[in-house]
This record gives C-alpha cells, sequence and structure tokens, in this order.
C-alpha cells in the first residue's frame, strides 16, 4: 500500500511517497511521476523519507524515467532516503543512476545546479 | 413371471366358477320348473357366483392395481375397454338369439338362463374392472384416514357378498342398514376427486368421453339383465335373480356413483384447466430461464428464454427486449414487432419526459399504458415494462404491449416481475461462471508458464575436484524470475550465474530464458566478467521493455591459478566466507542492474572484481526473496540472518548449509507457506 501526495514548492514538484510500493502500488507511483512530467514542471524532488519498502517493480518506476528526463533536461532528485531502502537503491546501481541526496535542502539545490 | 402366472390362474379359475354356476344353476332351475328334487345343492349356484366375483376381483387387482405405469387416462380406458368387449360379446348374442327367432328355444327358460348368466357375467367384470379403476383414483393421494374407510368399505362389499349367498334371509332391515352404510361409505370416497386437478384440457375431455361410453355400458348391461330376469321370472317365480344382491346393488351403485361424480367435477373443472395448465407453463418457463446457464448456453438464449416466456405468460402481442452492454453496444430482441415501430414508441414516450421504465437507469416496473394512447397511428393500446437487473445495475429493459386496452393484471405484472429478476440472476451467474472460466484460463496459462521457468533451471550443476556446488530454487504460486546456471568452458574455467528478473509471472518467465540464452551463448566465450555484463546489457536493454531489468552476478571460477572473477549487475551482494579468518562478509562493490541503461556507458557502471580463494572458503549466491522473507512481526531475515545461517554451519559441506538455511528460513517465517521466491546458489572450495 503506498499513498502519494504532491506539493508544488517554488517551481518545484515534490513528489512524497508514503508507505511500501510493490508490484501493484508502483503503477500509483508512475501515475504521479508521468503527471508531473506531464504538468510541465521543470524540477521534481521525490520525498522518500515515509517509504518503508520499495520492490524491484518500484525501481523500474525510477528508472524508466531516467532518459525521458534526460531528455526534456527535467532534474528528478529523490531525497531523505531510509538506510534500508536506500540500500536497494545502491545494491541496483542506481544510485549511479539517479540523484540522491540526504535531505530536501540538499535537493532542492541539486535540481538547481542540474537545471542550468 | 409371477405375477403373470397368478394372474392367469385367476382368470382360469374365474371361467371355471362361472361354467359350474352355470351349470348348476340351469340345473336347479330345470328340476324346480320340472318339480323334481335339485340334483346339486340349491346354494352352490350363489357360492360360485361368489368364487366368481372373487377371483375376479383379485385378477382385475393384478392386472390394474398393481401397474404403476397407467395414468388417468389408462385407467379410464381400461375401464372403457373392459366395457367395450363386454357389450360386444353381449350384443353378439343377443344377434344369435334374434337370428333364432321366436321358436321354442329362444322362449325356453332354460336357454334364457344361459344368457342371462353370460350377461351377467359380462357385466359384473366390468363392474369389478371399474371399481379397481377407481378405487385407484381415489387412493391417488391417500391420507391414513382414506385407506382406513377403503378398507371399511370393501370389508362391508366383502360381508355383502357372502351375506347374500346364504340362504337364510335375515329381516329386511339387516340388509338395508348394510346398503346405507355401503351408501354413505360411497358418497364419502367419491369426493375424493383429487386426481381431476392433474389432467390437461385435452385428457379432461378425453375422460369426459370416455366416462360418457361407460355410462352407455352401464345402462345397457343394467337394462339387459333386468329384463332377461324379469322374463325368467313371469315363467318361474322361484328364479334366483343374482342382478338383485345386495353386493351387486352396492357395487353398481359404487362404479356409478362415482363416475358420476367424476363426469361432473371434470365437466366443472374444464373452464379453470386451462389457468392450470398456464400455471404449469409459468413454473416450466421460469425453470427454462434458471437453467439455461448450466446447459452451456450464452446469455442470448436466456434474452430469448425470457422474450418467450414473458410473452406466453401474459397473452402479450408484442414484445421488445433492449440489453445495454458497455462492451458490445446495445442488443435488441423483438417479437411481433418491427424494430422502427419499437422505436417510434420510445421516442413518443421520450418526448412526453416520460420518467423511468423505459430509461435504462429505471429499476422499477411501470405501467405506460396510458401514454400511449396519444401516440397516434400505433395499434397497441397497453405497455408496460421491467428492468433486468444485474448486480443492482439495470442491463435491459423488457416491454410488453397488448392491442387491448388495460391489457395487464397485477398478476401478470408480478409473473412477468419474476421471470426477469430471474433473467437478471441466470445472466449474473453466467457471467460469474464466464470469469471464472477466465481466471482458471489465466492459471493455467501460469501453471504452463511456471513449468517453462522450472525447466530453465539446471537439473545438473557442475562438479569440480576443488569446489562443490548445491543450489535449491522454490517458488510461491506465482511465477519468479530467478535463475542459476553454470557452464563450463575449459578444463579449469567455470562460469557461474545468478540473476534475478524483476516483476512476475509470464513476463517474468520469457526474459529468464532470454538471460538463459545469453549465458550460454557468451559464457562460452571466455569474456571478462565485466565484459560480458556490457554485452548482455547491450542484449537485454532492447529486448525488456520499459521499467523491466534484471539483475545478475557472473562469475569466472578458475582452478587454476584459484581466483574467482566477477561481475555484479545490480544484484544482491555475495556472502563469503574466509576460512582462514573464519569470516563471513559481503562483497561490496559497485554494478548497475542489466537493462536500465541502453546507453554504452553502461561500462562505466559495472565492474570486474577479482579474489582468491582457499580450501574450505564459501561463497552463497541468493535473491532478494531470501533476505526479504517476512515474519509474522513484518520484520526481514535480513542480510545479518543469513550471515548467522551460514556461520553456524560454514565448515560443513555445501548441502549443510543449504539445509541449514532453507531451516533459518522456515523458522523464521513461521509457516511453511512461501510467499517469494527463494533461491540461493552454495559453493564450497576445497
Amino acid at each position: 500500500m503506498v499513498h502519494i501526495k504532491r506539493l508544488q514548492e517554488g517551481g518545484a514538484d515534490i513528489i512524497s511517497v508514503i508507505g511500501e510500493i510493490d508490484a501493484s502500488s508502483s503503477i500509483e507511483l508512475d501515475l504521479a511521476i508521468a503527471k508531473s512530467v506531464g504538468e510541465g514542471f521543470k524540477q521534481i524532488l521525490v520525498d522518500c523519507s515515509a517509504l518503508e519498502y520499495i520492490s524491484s517493480a518500484g525501481l523500474g518506476v525510477f528508472m524508466s524515467y531516467i532518459e525521458e528526463l534526460k531528455d526534456k533536461n527535467i532534474p528528478m532528485v529523490l531525497f531523505g532516503m531510509k538506510e534500508k531502502v536506500a540500500n536497494t537503491f545502491s545494491i541496483l546501481g542506481l544510485a549511479e543512476l539517479l540523484h540522491i541526496t540526504t535531505t530536501k535542502p540538499e535537493a532542492k539545490k541539486l535540481a538547481d545546479e542540474l537545471s542550468v | 413371471m409371477k405375477t403373470k402366472a397368478i394372474t392367469r390362474l385367476l382368470f382360469l379359475g374365474s371361467i371355471l366358477a362361472w361354467l359350474v354356476l352355470v351349470f348348476s344353476d340351469i340345473t336347479v332351475l330345470y328340476s324346480e320348473i320340472r318339480q323334481l328334487p335339485p340334483g346339486v345343492p340349491k346354494w352352490l349356484p350363489s357360492v360360485m357366483l361368489n368364487i366368481f366375483i372373487l377371483c375376479l376381483f383379485y385378477y382385475y387387482r393384478y392386472q390394474i392395481e398393481k401397474d404403476e405405469s397407467l395414468s388417468f387416462t389408462d385407467l379410464l380406458w381400461k375401464v372403457f375397454a373392459t366395457g367395450l368387449i363386454a357389450t360386444v360379446v353381449s350384443l353378439v348374442f343377443r344377434l344369435g338369439e334374434f337370428l333364432i327367432g321366436t321358436t321354442r328355444l329362444a322362449s325356453h327358460p332354460l336357454f334364457k338362463d344361459l344368457i342371462y348368466q353370460i350377461n351377467l357375467a359380462l357385466f359384473l367384470s366390468f363392474l369389478l374392472s371399474a371399481y379397481t379403476s377407481w378405487k385407484r383414483l381415489i387412493l391417488y393421494q391417500k391420507s391414513k384416514w382414506l385407506i382406513r374407510i377403503w378398507l371399511v368399505f370393501e370389508l362391508c362389499l366383502f360381508l355383502a357378498l357372502w351375506y347374500d349367498s346364504i340362504q337364510i334371509t335375515v329381516s329386511s332391515t339387516a340388509s338395508t342398514i348394510i346398503i346405507v352404510i355401503i351408501a354413505l361409505l360411497v358418497i364419502v370416497l367419491s369426493a375424493n376427486m383429487r386426481w381431476v386437478a392433474y389432467l390437461n384440457f385435452k385428457q379432461k375431455w378425453t375422460s369426459l368421453l370416455l366416462l360418457m361410453l361407460s355410462f352407455f355400458y352401464l345402462g345397457y348391461f343394467l337394462f339387459t339383465v333386468n329384463s332377461i330376469s324379469a322374463f325368467i321370472n313371469s315363467i318361474d317365480p322361484a328364479f334366483q335373480d343374482f342382478g338383485s344382491h345386495i353386493f351387486n346393488v352396492c357395487l353398481l351403485c359404487f362404479v356409478l356413483v362415482y363416475s358420476i361424480f367424476s363426469f361432473l367435477v371434470i365437466l366443472f373443472n374444464l373452464p379453470t384447466s386451462s389457468v392450470f395448465e398456464q400455471k404449469l407453463e409459468e413454473v416450466v418457463n421460469f425453470q427454462r430461464i434458471s437453467q439455461s446457464i448450466q446447459t452451456e448456453q450464452n446469455e442470448e438464449s436466456v434474452y430469448n428464454i425470457l422474450l418467450e416466456s414473458s410473452v406466453s405468460a401474459v397473452f402479450a402481442d408484442a414484445a421488445w427486449l433492449e440489453i445495454e452492454s458497455a462492451s458490445n453496444g446495445s442488443k435488441f430482441f423483438t417479437y411481433k414487432i418491427t424494430e422502427l415501430e419499437s422505436q417510434q414508441i420510445r421516442n413518443h414516450l421520450k418526448q412526453h419526459h416520460v420518467k423511468g421504465a423505459l430509461d435504462q437507469s429505471s429499476d422499477k416496473t411501470k405501467n405506460l399504458s396510458k401514454y400511449l394512447a396519444s401516440l397516434k397511428g400505433s395499434r397497441f393500446r397497453s405497455l408496460i415494462a421491467f428492468p433486468i437487473v444485474v448486480k443492482g445495475e439495470t442491463i435491459g429493459t423488457l416491454a410488453l404491449l397488448k392491442e387491448l386496452p388495460e391489457g395487464f393484471n397485477k398478476e401478470m405484472m408480478r409473473i412477468v416481475s419474476n421471470f426477469a429478476n430471474q433473467a437478471g440472476i441466470s445472466i449474473e451467474n453466467f457471467r460469474l461462471m464466464e470469469q471464472a472460466f477466465q481466471t482458471e484460463r489465466y492459471k493455467e496459462e501460469l501453471k504452463i508458464a511456471k513449468t517453462v521457468q522450472k525447466s530453465l533451471l539446471p537439473t545438473k550443476l557442475e562438479s569440480d575436484p576443488d569446489f562443490e556446488i548445491s543450489a535449491f530454487a522454490q517458488s510461491a504460486d506465482e511465477v519468479g524470475g530467478d535463475y542459476y546456471d553454470t557452464l563450463r568452458i575449459n578444463e579449469h574455467q567455470v562460469a557461474l550465474i545468478i540473476a534475478d528478473v524483476s516483476g512476475k509471472g509470464t513476463t517474468a518467465a520469457f526474459h529468464m530464458s532470454q538471460m538463459k540464452g545469453i549465458f550460454h551463448s557468451l559464457a562460452q566465450q571466455e569474456l571478462e566478467p565485466k565484459e560480458f555484463m556490457a554485452r548482455a546489457n547491450r542484449a537485454l536493454a532492447f529486448c525488456l521493455e520499459r521499467g523491466s531489468f534484471i539483475s545478475a552476478t557472473y562469475f569466472i571460477v578458475d582452478t587454476k591459478i584459484k581466483t574467482i572473477r566477477y561481475s555484479r549487475a545490480g544484484h544482491c551482494p555475495v556472502l563469503y566466507y574466509k576460512a582462514s579468518e573464519k569470516k563471513t562478509a559481503y562483497l561490496k562493490d559497485k554494478g548497475t542492474a542489466l537493462g536500465m541503461v541502453r546507453s554504452r556507458d553502461y561500462t562505466r557502471l559495472v565492474e570486474n572484481n577479482e579474489l582468491q580463494y582457499e580450501p574450505g572458503d564459501v561463497m552463497v549466491l541468493y535473491t532478494d526473496g531470501i533476505t526479504e522473507a517476512k515474519n509474522k512481526k513484518n520484520e526481514e531475515f535480513d542480510y545479518h540472518r543469513l550471515e548467522a545461517a551460514l556461520q553456524e554451519v560454514a565448515e560443513k559441506s555445501s548441502r549443510e548449509i543449504e539445509k541449514n538455511i532453507i531451516q533459518r528460513l522456515y523458522e523464521f517465517s513461521g509457516t511453511s507457506l512461501i510467499n517469494d521466491d527463494y533461491t540461493s546458489m552454495i559453493i564450497k572450495f576445497r
């Protein structure tokens, strides 16, 4: 079960992911990111502080946007991950591909840098 | 066989008794006319008559009463047939008499007596067959009391039979009392007419006809027997008139009264029989609707049956059935009305803003007749509409039309409403069944995928004097995407792989087979692990759909220089036990899963790693199903528990290690049910 909230802050779309993302709930995450991109936000920040678990399908969602966001020049930064979740990202080698920071200001800063 | 023999014996008995009766009676009569002492006892004829009657009684009992296959009309037909034969035989004798003319023989009392006896025997056999048939009709729906009354009645008749043959004539009051009792019983018994209700219209007419003919026979025999006995009596007053015996009178009364009752009851039931038949048809139609699903029919046939049944139940002149479905568009079934005509009616109602009924949203039955009056040029004057509801949702409407004004009464509305409800239930059941079939098919496909997936795993693993390998894979109900394999590259090099395909189900199995193909083709080329990954990624990047990836770790064990070279692509870190230090550790290194990055940059994201192995070292390869296995408290098995499970038995064989890991895993999860895929490959060096 996952609960996804979206909040706009200083031109960035902040997507808060609360709960667990498995194969079935990954669709919601996919939808949220697709919406955010569709609505033309220039920065996407994903708040993972309340994310308890993410399955490979959930990781697949983030992964599937990497190239699209690169092409559109929209930086996506994930922040506030719990250790266990961060571990999942790093094992799969996604840490190399995604932008991950520990806090929100850092994330915002990174996004700003990437936007230029 | 036994009953057949008994019937024949009884028939023979009755004929013998009758012959003796005729002979003795003629002898008695002759001696009386001649004023001579009789050569045979005077009581013999009447006793013989009784025996004749009893034999016939039992004969019919076996013939008619025990035959279960006879229907009501069959029974009446039997009575009629017996009557017909008896009458024809009697008429033949009459013809003979007529041909002889008015000779002395014809008017001789002895000859007349013979004719009398023949007619009497025929009459009695007819009466007895009718008696047995009536008995069956009366006792069709028996109660305890009815059976008792019948027994009393039969007993009375039996007494009357013997009372007649005993020559001592008790006072006439006694016989009157017997007759009154029997008459009362006859009336009580004759009230049992339940069988009439089960006859349909045609059967009722047949029964009336048969009964009418039976009346004719009764009348004919009564006349014949009485006239002959009166004639003989006029010559010889001492003549024994068996026809006036109490038993015979009672029997005649019973047969006659019940026949009259039946006749009248059937006659008065004629007008209502169509109603009964209608009701019966409704029940049958109702069953047809509810059973239409079980006989592998489709929704369409349910609609057709509904339309047919409703029309016949209320005698509608026309009807239509409109079914709205999102997927297939709307379906239209009509009965004696063109689509154009029904369209006109619907448009007309729409114009008059009649809410409900023909609207798909309505859930109530509506009588819309009053709105029809304003539609010019329409032949219909009555209209009712019923919704067809499936799972609380109106899926269609049934409209019934009549040319008569006020053509539908409440009863009719109720019946059709029942039909519509039942049709709704049938369709709901039908859809549920369809769903079940679909699920079943899906399950079947999954089963196949699972078999495919299982068959992709190696049945035999490489072995070497330098190491032993054991592996296990257990999967949940779903099809997982865990893969492991081994391949000997050359004498001193063996390639190992463990991989996990993201996602589950049939696609996972397909991707797994791709991975297997890649492993078997690339491993033979003696590539460096990093190069292996780079090429595998290139091959997979365009095969996997968006969001799918494969995590894998590829090893080359070189027994010549005792090294393990490996490259990890997003797979769970290897658990390694170093025997010299008696320590376990996860090998931390860099590597991104296969299929995530399409560009050639991928080579940057994986690396070559190398380590030296020594005898006693253990390498545990596994998938995340193991580390993510959960217990009841929703805790994960995690890396440290896996590490501990290895540490406990690290000195033992690879099989022992495998066993221990599985055992610890099950102990932890607390159930024997698997909710994920557990896959592991253990390499023990020696």
